[in-house]
């Protein structure tokens, strides 16, 4: 039995055991699979793409009725699913960085409000969060009761309404008429000695010019905002914000925020003494030295933890099923419960959320190359 | 001691000036404090005013709650065994009390450095958890069964993150020395598993779980839905938990692994009495963290169906009868899941401290 002590030997038969047992294990899993396929009559094949679904989606950023196809059903879960996870990236960067420079700050009464945040919204589940704000928004007073901020914004429970812009083709070609000629103007007086205001300058000018253009060369009939205005038991115009859309986003926003707010914390804390000292040496003021030294660095320091995180939140929407909102998960599932066509769906549903957060992590990547210090550190 | 370095002066303000400098330190450091001071005040009052001064707290006056009162804390003292039991035979409530008293004496008693060697940590582990089984299911000693389809509420909870933090760790273990195995075929494909845990969300995995194993498995091999989730979330904790060992298991100075080399340990003996026990201690805030996050996760298996503490708080808000009461239920389980949560993680930062200071 020499060969049983070499260790070579040895290994190798432990993997190629490996290597049958994963593969009698897929392979009796799509036996007993098909068996149960065939005795259950569940149809198989990615046919059902180009069926009509047949139910409808309760919020859909494009055009949607029960009679569209899986394909476009799918793409609205996705694009869901990708508008409320980097929305709540967003946010929840920009609060963190706000409850980070709070802790940070070296004011008693900051630092503790920050921390009392953190422990609070990072100690309770997420699920729990959204079902809460869920239920706080569905129970706000109906439509004719609807909380109003001076009769532009309505808060009821059929959500947020907000006026949105309602430009017309023409209107859209006005604006980028004033914005050219701003941007003309901004790279004439490169040279200039004025060039330190060049861009409060031209900002104010491209305003200025954009509202003479809309208002001389608009047509008076139509208004520039869509304005929500209460019509019996809904809300016409404006731009509405379902309960279901707004509990996930709030929820995740304020969970997310606890989290990237310690990640950026973090971040400043690892930022040399040192270089700060230099910088209020230099006679900058607090806030230039938070933004033109502390920040930068720290920015460097957290990215990897950062983009994590932005994984993390990622997947978190898909508590968003619990209350009801179409986020891609929930797209899958109710497309698995009507079609029955759950192997493909499933893989659909995995390869979804692997390309999001390999993207995630591959456009985190690029930035963190750019990012790098140049040179020697 | 003789040698204690000595400190340099504190560097004392008096009273005034050390209020100026912590909360005035400038105008806008002035305006920050006294507005946050003032939001603050306001919420503290509000919270007290409707949590206690104007609460209703027993159901002999439950007719008062939402005429102009605060808090109807009547719904916790009506439903309050419903979202801590579940379906849980209410005469037998006491066992399901007891049992969750074992597992949250077993993680304090794991807390203690006595308890922390290789082999008395998983013993410890595995004998409360049996307790934990056999107290709700009974079946015995003139114990009437209790099935676990009806256990439910916070034992519940607290049994799905037992189970995946017994098992998943268990797994985390195996992934982990798979992943850091000279074994090409295995290392890779382990840490291809890992990779694909690790990029999916909980949920999909624990739906998975309950509507494809089914479909891929034969009936005698099923199982309960409840255990085919806890072995889903479980590898799904191992993915995380692996490489949290992983980077522990790196940590290890390569010098001992060559003197155990030099000393022909066998595989086995370096891996129990060398790596894990170090690569455990060098990553134990980390390994605290996970559990935090887990038992918070477990709250996810409401969505696929399961009858836990958050499930049942949402039963009594659905009732009817409690409909208006939500903010109690949720803040009731807030409470709940805080206590468990921030309990955990405060004993992690005294970890982190102590081993900062070199204690461990």
């Amino acid at each position: 039995m020499q060969f049983l002590t070499s260790q070579k030997i040895r290994q190798f038969i432990f993997q190629a055991t490996f290597l049958i047992v994963i593969f009698g294990v897929i392979l009796a899993a799509y036996f007993v699979g098909q068996k149960n396929i065939v005795d259950q009559g569940i149809a198989t094949g990615f046919d059902f793409l180009t069926t009509t679904t047949g139910w409808p989606i309760s919020f859909s950023l494009i055009d949607y009725s029960p009679r569209s196809t899986y394909t476009t059903a799918l793409f609205i879960g996705l694009l869901n699913t990708l508008l409320v996870g980097l929305l709540t990236i967003f946010f929840a960067t920009l609060l963190g960085l706000v409850l980070a420079l709070m802790r940070v700050s070296g004011n008693k009464m900051m630092m503790l409000v920050g921390t009392a945040y953190v422990e609070i919204f990072r100690n309770i589940p997420v699920i729990l969060q959204v079902f809460f704000w869920y239920s706080i928004l569905t129970h706000l007073p109906g439509v004719r009761d609807a909380y109003s901020i001076f009769d532009i914004i309505y808060l009821s429970n059929r959500g947020f309404m907000f006026p949105i812009p309602a430009f017309s083709a023409g209107d859209i070609g006005l604006l980028l008429l004033a914005l050219g000629v701003a941007v003309i103007g901004y790279f004439l007086l490169r040279q200039s000695n004025l060039k330190a205001w060049r861009l409060p300058l031209f900002g104010s000018a491209f305003l200025m010019l954009a509202s003479f253009l809309l208002i001389s060369g608009h047509p008076p009939e139509t208004p520039l905002f869509s304005i929500p205005e209460a019509r019996g038991l809904r809300f016409v115009g404006g731009l509405a914000l379902k309960p279901e859309f707004t509990a996930l986003l709030i929820g995740l926003t304020l969970f997310g925020t606890s989290y990237i707010g310690e990640i950026i914390r973090g971040g400043l804390l690892s930022v040399d003494r040192g270089r700060l000292e230099a910088g209020a040496a230099l006679g900058l003021t607090p806030f230039q030295i938070n933004r033109l030294i502390r920040i930068p660095l720290a920015f460097r320091a957290m990215l990897p933890a950062l983009a994590n995180q932005f994984v993390w939140l990622m997947k978190a929407t898909t508590v968003g099923i619990a209350i009801g909102f179409p986020d891609y998960f929930a797209i899958i599932s109710t497309s698995i419960n009507q079609s029955g066509q759950t192997l493909e769906l499933l893989a659909f549903l995995m390869l979804g959320f692997i390309v999001i957060n390999y993207s995630i992590s591959f456009l985190m990547n690029v930035l963190n190359a750019r990012l790098r210090l140049k040179g020697k550190s | 001691m003789s040698n204690t370095k000595r400190q340099p002066p504190a560097h004392k303000l008096n009273w005034y000036a050390s209020l100026r400098k912590d909360y005035f330190a400038g105008p806008f450091d002035t305006f920050c404090t006294l507005v946050l001071g003032l939001l603050i005040g306001w919420l503290l009052f509000r919270l007290l005013d409707w949590g206690i001064i104007k609460a209703v707290w027993s159901t002999e006056h439950k007719d008062l709650c939402g005429y102009e009162t605060g808090a109807c804390w009547a719904v916790i003292q009506d439903r309050g065994r419903l979202i801590l039991f579940g379906l849980f035979p209410y005469a037998e409530q006491w066992r399901s009390t007891l049992a969750c008293l074992v597992i949250i004496a077993t993680m304090g008693l794991s807390c203690l450095p006595v308890f922390w060697t290789i082999r008395r940590l998983p013993l410890l582990w595995i004998s409360g958890f049996s307790i934990f089984v056999g107290l709700m299911r009974g079946g015995f000693w003139g114990l009437s069964l209790v099935t676990s389809e009806q256990w439910g509420g916070l034992s519940l909870t607290i049994f799905i993150f037992a189970s995946v933090f017994i098992f998943g760790m268990g797994l985390a273990v195996v992934f982990a020395l798979a992943r850091q195995s000279n074994m090409v075929v295995i290392a890779k494909g382990i840490g291809l598993l890992i990779d694909l845990l690790r990029s999916l969300p909980l949920l999909t995995l624990l739906f998975a779980a309950a509507v494809i194993i089914p479909l891929l498995t034969p009936d005698w091999l099923q199982g309960s839905k409840l255990m085919r989730v806890i072995i889903a979330f479980s590898f799904f904790f191992a993915a995380y938990q692996a490489e949290i060992i992983r980077a522990g298991l790196q940590s290890i100075p390569s010098g001992q692994n060559e003197a155990a080399n030099a000393l022909a340990m066998p595989y086995w003996s370096k891996v129990i009495d060398i790596q894990l026990p170090q690569a455990f201690r060098n990553t134990l805030p980390s390994t605290i963290n996970q559990a935090v996050i887990t038992f918070k996760e477990t709250s996810i298996v409401t969505i696929i169906g399961f009858f836990e503490v958050m499930a049942s708080g949402n039963a009594v808000i659905g009732s009817g009868e409690w409909t208006q009461q939500f903010v109690e239920v949720y803040v009731f389980l807030a409470v709940i899941y805080f206590i468990f949560v921030f309990g955990l993680s405060r004993y992690g930062a005294w970890l982190e401290t102590r081993m900062r200071l070199g204690h461990v």
